[in-house]
């Protein structure tokens, strides 16, 4: 949640740096003349967040209105418990409490060996769906209910390309243990971005929708509307909602980094052999978390940078790029994942050779999609148009 | 809408062409833009350390002054233009008969509100004497509302401060202020911002 703050931080600044504005830099140590880039600033934000007044409206559902941020916050902090921060730090001899002795290595993830670790992530990130539809309906009032449709309408519809983007992946390492996958592109030295980078494109549009970042952010909108399904929420709730946000992104920065960039690989730089030693040590565990947490940080600065750079989909754009572009492509990346891997099992074919292929596919998809232009529909008023034929299709 | 009028003129959106469908020019174009803001020169001002400049301060519209002619007298003549053009109504002046045989009045008394006033500049375009101006101070401050009404010494004393860095528009422009008339050939065209020649030309009126 720390992180959390100050990635709000780095996200004003970047606003601020590319509106060619300074930023908040002036908070530093209070009392003092120190101001320290500004760092202070997320502290002095959460304590305003704090002791601002906690307004409850008198026609809300009270239960479920207190109960929505408290799951979506839950959710979103719970998916941290199988992701994985580094890869091992060299075990020490530790007495256990039952009088045992283990030196294995130590695995840098809170709940270790969890081989359904995918299937958790998913499963939690699908319970913040909950947090937005309870938050919407227990405001009872029907600005926060229309919000609380359109989001939930947007995070159901992404989850599946979302899915169809893992699958690949899944089908390619045949695990759904996020270490065994950072592994596998480890040893082969392939990231997965690189054999398959339909489904990079597919999992990271679905991953910007499902952590409602523009250029999908029609939950919130903040330009054009008041809030979406939270509304109604002011203080702590409303800051527990934003920062749920903010951890949905940093999930999706580190499930695109596991899943499609290598977790902590890098090539030479993380692998023992290179270094002429046969196990993990210190230094090497070392450049491991440093590897992970520079591409999260590289793959946090695109999303914030995204944000600046484009506009804001359509309702109706939104809803087509789900079904008609992601999901078709997703399932073109699926059936060609599938396919390699027969081809590479079966027929000994190397890894590095199916790269181009995958990518070939990929430009192959992309233009059959570009082609079609299911996104270029107009409601705009045009000639020949009748008003009676107008489609009212949202 | 009737599409049939045929006073609408209808404009057809440009064809996307192919890489336009792809979105990648989008896409380039979008994330350069930003890139390149993410790294420009910033243009915020960080004001208590760093002065604003100001770009032009003969046309900036910060504090009032009251101009003095070149004996030193107020130069206003209590016509009440300003007040009567001033939309927030913060101009007060009492107006009572003049000493001087060059003009029928001059003011007792004259206010401004600061408070009141939106700087909209428009007693600085009534004034037909160029007696009242703005003055390129941005900075204006007090402790209390009574101190931020500026009394006619106050005002005074802001055209002492500010008349070497600012001279009066009638002086930039060289033109004739109503006492120098008949006293001589109209002086030349100074420069706008060539402050000596413009002492020189403030002198040669002094009796």
């Amino acid at each position: 949640m720390t992180a959390a703050a100050y990635f709000v931080l780095l996200e004003r600044w970047i606003a601020a740096w590319v509106q060619d504005r300074r930023g908040p830099n002036r908070v530093g140590i209070p009392l003092t003349k120190v101001r320290l880039f500004g760092l202070g600033q997320p502290l002095a934000d959460g304590l305003k967040f704090i002791f601002k007044e906690e307004f409850t409206p008198a026609h809300v559902n009270r239960g479920l209105f207190v109960l929505a941020p408290i799951a979506i916050l839950a959710a979103a902090l719970a998916v941290f418990a199988v992701i994985p921060f580094g890869s091992v730090i060299p075990g020490e001899t530790i007495r256990g409490w039952l009088g045992e002795e283990s030196d294995r290595p130590i695995e840098l993830i809170a709940a270790p060996g969890v081989n359904v670790a995918l299937l958790y992530v998913f499963a939690l990130s699908s319970i913040g769906v909950y947090g937005v539809i309870l938050g919407g309906w227990a405001s009872n009032n029907k600005y926060s209910f229309l919000g609380m449709l359109r989001s939930s309408a947007q995070l159901i519809a992404y989850e599946i390309p979302l899915g169809l983007g893992i699958l690949g992946v899944v089908a390619a390492t045949g695990s759904l243990e996020l270490d065994v996958i950072i592994e596998q592109q480890a040893q082969t030295g392939v990231w997965f971005a690189f054999a398959q980078p339909l489904g990079l494109i597919v999992f990271v549009v679905a991953a910007f929708a499902e952590a409602a970042r523009l250029p999908f952010d029609l939950p919130e909108a903040e330009q054009e509307l008041i809030g979406g399904y939270h509304t109604e929420y002011a203080g702590m709730k409303l800051l527990l909602f934003l920062v749920a946000e903010f951890l949905h992104m940093i999930t999706a920065a580190f499930l695109i980094v596991i899943l499609f960039a290598g977790g902590w690989h890098f090539w030479g730089l993380t692998d023992p052999g290179f270094w002429g030693v046969s196990e993990v040590n210190w230094p090497i565990a070392l450049a491991r978390i440093a590897v992970l947490m520079t591409k999260i940080f590289l793959v946090i600065l695109f999303f914030m940078m995204v944000r600046w750079s484009w506009p804001r989909f359509r309702f109706d754009q939104l809803m087509n790029l789900a079904w008609k572009v992601m999901l078709p492509l997703g399932m073109v990346n699926l059936v060609a994942v599938a396919v390699f891997e027969e081809l590479r099992k079966s027929f000994e074919v190397s890894d590095w050779l199916l790269v181009p292929m995958a990518w070939a596919v990929c430009l192959a998809g992309w233009l059959a999609v570009a082609y079609a232009a299911p996104l270029t529909s107009d409601n705009r008023p045009r000639r020949g148009l009748q008003p009676y034929r107008v489609d009212t299709q949202i | 809408m009737k599409s049939q009028d045929p006073a609408i003129r209808w404009v057809d959106e440009p064809k996307l062409g192919l890489a336009g469908k792809m979105y990648l020019p989008l896409f380039l174009q979008g994330l350069t833009v930003t890139t390149k803001h993410l790294v420009s020169p910033k243009v915020t001002v960080s004001y208590p350390d760093q002065e604003p400049q100001i770009d032009n301060p003969l046309i900036y519209r910060g504090v009032h002054r009251l101009n003095k002619d070149a004996q030193g007298r107020v130069k206003c003549v209590a016509c009440f233009l300003c007040a009567t053009a001033c939309p927030a109504h913060c101009i007060d002046i009492v107006g009572v008969e003049s000493p001087w045989p060059d003009r029928e009045k001059y003011p007792e008394s004259f206010t401004i509100d600061e408070l009141r006033c939106i700087f909209c500049g428009m007693c600085e375009e009534a004034c037909p004497v160029d007696a009242i101006e703005l003055t390129s101070l941005y900075n204006l401050t007090g402790r209390s509302r009574e101190e931020m009404v500026f009394d006619k010494e106050k005002l005074l004393s802001v055209y002492e401060a500010t008349k070497d860095a600012e001279p009066m528009a009638s002086v930039r422009h060289g033109l004739p202020t109503p006492s120098s008339e008949g006293t001589g050939a109209p002086q030349s065209a100074a420069p706008p911002q060539a402050s000596p020649v413009l002492q020189g030309d403030v002198h040669t009126h002094s009796h």
